[in-house]
């Protein structure tokens, strides 16, 4: 690797477009320098699949000249699982145990959208109960701050403000607490059901959720005096990664990059679900269409956020979390076991014993399924990073027919090439951290 | 179908009112498999009950013949904005001198969702229409899902666009279909780029293609790949697995109720 070696580095091959050279490792300001002597070659820059900067197994394929991209091109696919096939065997219910893995970063709204679709193709968005409206509700608005605040924080990270990075991840660990609390699990819950919930908020939830409330209000503030005014920040970011309202339509970025063109479009307001229409809250926009503006735009989207979730918890009865047909709803009543959360062994002792009826039919339902009238649906929620769609198809079986999801990464990360090109190499970092992409969610 | 449901009807007392009625209609569908009667468009005829076809079969459930039926084609009222968006459409499209019943195959309201199924050769025109015209605007397109129907003979392969319209808050499904020896739908990516990703997934995983498409090439699964995985004759794969002393089959090979 030593600089007096000029082609340790760098391997020759000839091709039908002339001799290629493949440079790996060494030195960059080397490789730089190297290139910088054959200035009509093109150079064509590898970033990921694993590098830090790419928000998981995310591969950048950059056109140089210079510092300057020319072109840049994704590459994914580097996390397809296979969730949508796999679906296909699965009952409708053990459904959401899939989703929920899609985009990591955003379980409930997974959850949510695939319920939604699913009840409608069953014809019950009426039924679903009140209180498992305004829980979805809440989660989802927790969901949200922890997913800008992963955001805002490997975002910050990854132009070198490691300050940020340590606020963030410790807000978000404040959010995790609650999940935990709620569902048991810090991610991949599969807590929101097709017909409502799993089980009821446990006890102390809201009184934790509202201290959180509290302790939010409080270190929200921080990262406004850390990150909005900094010059650096804002030198980093102000007119990078710019997409216009145009390129948003055409490229169908939706959520924050589409609001930072100053478009308040978001579908909790057009196109409401879950009773949101019913919620004070407003959409933030901005007009710079660029990285600092999806960064003010997530900051203000967090402070509504908290004013959901306290407008939740105001709202909040007693009263079912499930809908009442018992065709639809598992009859299991959970409770928390010295082996974990599982089936109540009452309810056990009470089906097993007394009602041989009970026992088959939450025997069928379980290892069989419910049945859901044939047709399709397309279902869609703002989730933190835009319009998340859902569109499923029932044969009228117990298992879906087929279920696609269209994940805002996937879309938002299309516009990554009229972002960075023409840009700096530096900048596509930010363009990158800006559209905040989840593997998870774009290769599902 | 119907004559063997008939029989079992008879030997029910309460249930007496089956001349010259179609019981199906009157059963409570909400227990029985599938949607039943003779409405809505066949895509498959279901034999037997648990995926099962060999081995004896003593539940009886094995000679079950039912046909699987999506919604089929709506008449006039749509009902709410949807008769506005079709007039507009249809409009215009002949407005261009191109009848909307060479289009629009058929048009279906199921579950307060609109869908046009849209003649291929026609599909560009007809979202260049939906864009553009003034009282349509369907500005985004949230891409295209495919969906595999291997017994719908001559229309096995479908793409689903949703379109939106932000300017008037309304969304509508698009529906293509082609038969799985000839798939090519022309591509969207002129009217709406964003679905530039969308069809090399569908390509990836349903072999639809889409002529037109500026690169159409395997966006998920690796570039040598063989085969299209979400098709319904691509097998999930997977291997059984011990738990407990007993076999359980791979989650393609269990018993299925559908």
């Amino acid at each position: 690797m030593s600089a007096s070696n000029a082609t340790s580095h760098a391997s020759g091959r000839e091709t039908t477009e002339g001799t290629v050279y493949t440079v790996t490792g060494g030195d960059w300001d080397e490789v730089v320098e190297q290139a910088a002597k054959s200035d009509d070659e093109r150079i064509i820059v590898n970033m990921g699949p694993q590098h830090p900067s790419t928000h998981g197994v995310l591969r950048l394929i950059l056109e140089i000249d210079g510092e300057t991209v020319t072109e840049a091109r994704c590459g994914i696919g580097y996390l397809h699982t296979g969730i949508e096939k796999n679906l296909e065997y699965r009952t409708w219910t053990q459904g959401t145990t899939f989703v929920t893995r899609m985009d990591y970063l955003t379980p409930f709204y997974n959850e949510t959208a695939y319920c939604l679709a699913v009840e409608k193709l069953l014809g019950i968005e009426n039924e679903i109960p009140d209180r498992a409206s305004v829980i979805r509700v809440l989660l989802m608005e927790l969901n949200r701050m922890s997913s800008h605040l992963v955001a805002l924080a490997t975002g910050g990270m990854e132009l070198g403000a490691t300050t940020i990075m340590i606020y963030g991840f410790r807000d978000r660990e404040l959010i995790l607490d609650i999940y935990e609390l709620i569902t048991g699990l810090r991610m991949n819950h599969a807590y929101i059901r097709p017909g409502g919930l799993a089980q009821d908020l446990p006890p102390g939830a809201v009184d934790q959720i509202r201290e959180f409330v509290k302790k939010m209000q409080k270190n929200l503030p921080e990262y406004d005096k850390l990150a909005t005014g900094n010059p650096i920040f804002k030198g980093r970011m102000q007119d990078v990664g710019y997409l216009d309202l145009a390129g948003c339509m055409a490229l169908g970025a939706t959520g924050p990059i589409l609001r930072s063109t100053g478009l308040p479009h978001d579908l909790r307001k057009t196109d409401p679900y879950c009773g949101y229409e019913t919620y004070d809250f407003e959409v933030p926009t901005a007009d710079t269409c660029d990285s600092y503006g999806r960064f003010l735009i997530r900051l203000e989207e967090m402070r509504q956020s908290l004013r959901i979730v306290e407008q939740c918890l105001d709202r909040l009865e007693p009263g079912p979390v499930m809908v009442g047909d018992k065709k639809i709803a598992w009859p299991a009543q959970l409770a928390l076991g010295p082996d974990g959360l599982g089936n109540s062994l009452d309810h056990i002792k009470k089906i097993m014993g007394t009602s041989m009826e009970a026992l088959i039919h939450h025997f069928k339902l379980v290892t069989e399924g419910f049945r859901v009238p044939p047709g399709q649906a397309y279902a869609a929620v703002e989730s933190p990073k835009g319009e998340l769609g859902v569109h499923v198809v029932s044969d009228g079986g117990t298992r879906p027919f087929r279920v696609h999801f269209r994940d805002p990464s996937f879309t938002n990360l299309q516009a990554m090439a009229a972002m960075c090109e023409g840009g700096q190499v530096a900048d596509v970092i930010v363009a990158v951290a800006s559209i905040d992409p989840v593997m998870g969610g774009v290769d599902r | 179908m119907s004559e063997s449901n008939n029989g079992n009807n008879g030997n029910k007392s309460n249930n007496g009112n089956n001349n010259g009625v179609n019981p199906e209609k009157d059963l409570g569908t909400q227990n029985l498999p599938g949607q039943r009667g003779d409405h809505g468009e066949e895509i498959r005829v279901q034999r037997g009950m648990f995926g099962a076809n060999n081995g004896g079969d003593t539940s009886g459930y094995g000679g079950l013949v039912r046909s699987v039926r999506l919604p089929g084609a709506s008449s006039r009222p749509y009902g709410g904005w949807f008769d506005e968006v079709a007039d507009e459409l249809e409009g215009a499209l002949e407005e261009q001198d191109l009848l909307p019943e060479n289009a629009i195959e058929k048009t279906v309201v199921d579950r307060d969702e609109l869908t046009f199924h849209i003649a291929r050769e026609h599909l560009v025109r007809v979202a260049k229409t939906l864009r553009d015209d003034p009282a349509l605007r369907f500005e985004l397109c949230t891409g295209v899902s495919g969906v595999h129907y291997p017994e719908d003979k001559g229309r096995e392969l479908h793409a689903v666009y949703h379109l939106r319209s932000i300017t008037h808050g309304r969304l509508i499904r698009l529906e293509v279909s082609a038969p799985d020896d000839d798939r090519h739908v022309p591509s969207l990516v002129p009217v709406y780029p964003t679905n530039d990703w969308h069809e090399r997934e569908t390509y990836d995983f349903f072999g639809l293609i889409f002529d037109g498409h500026p690169a159409l090439t395997r966006i998920m699964m690796p570039d040598d790949w063989q085969g299209f995985p979400q098709r319904k004759d691509y097998p999930l794969g997977g291997i059984p697995v011990e738990y407990k002393g007993a076999q359980i089959p791979a989650p393609d090979q269990r018993r299925s109720y559908s």
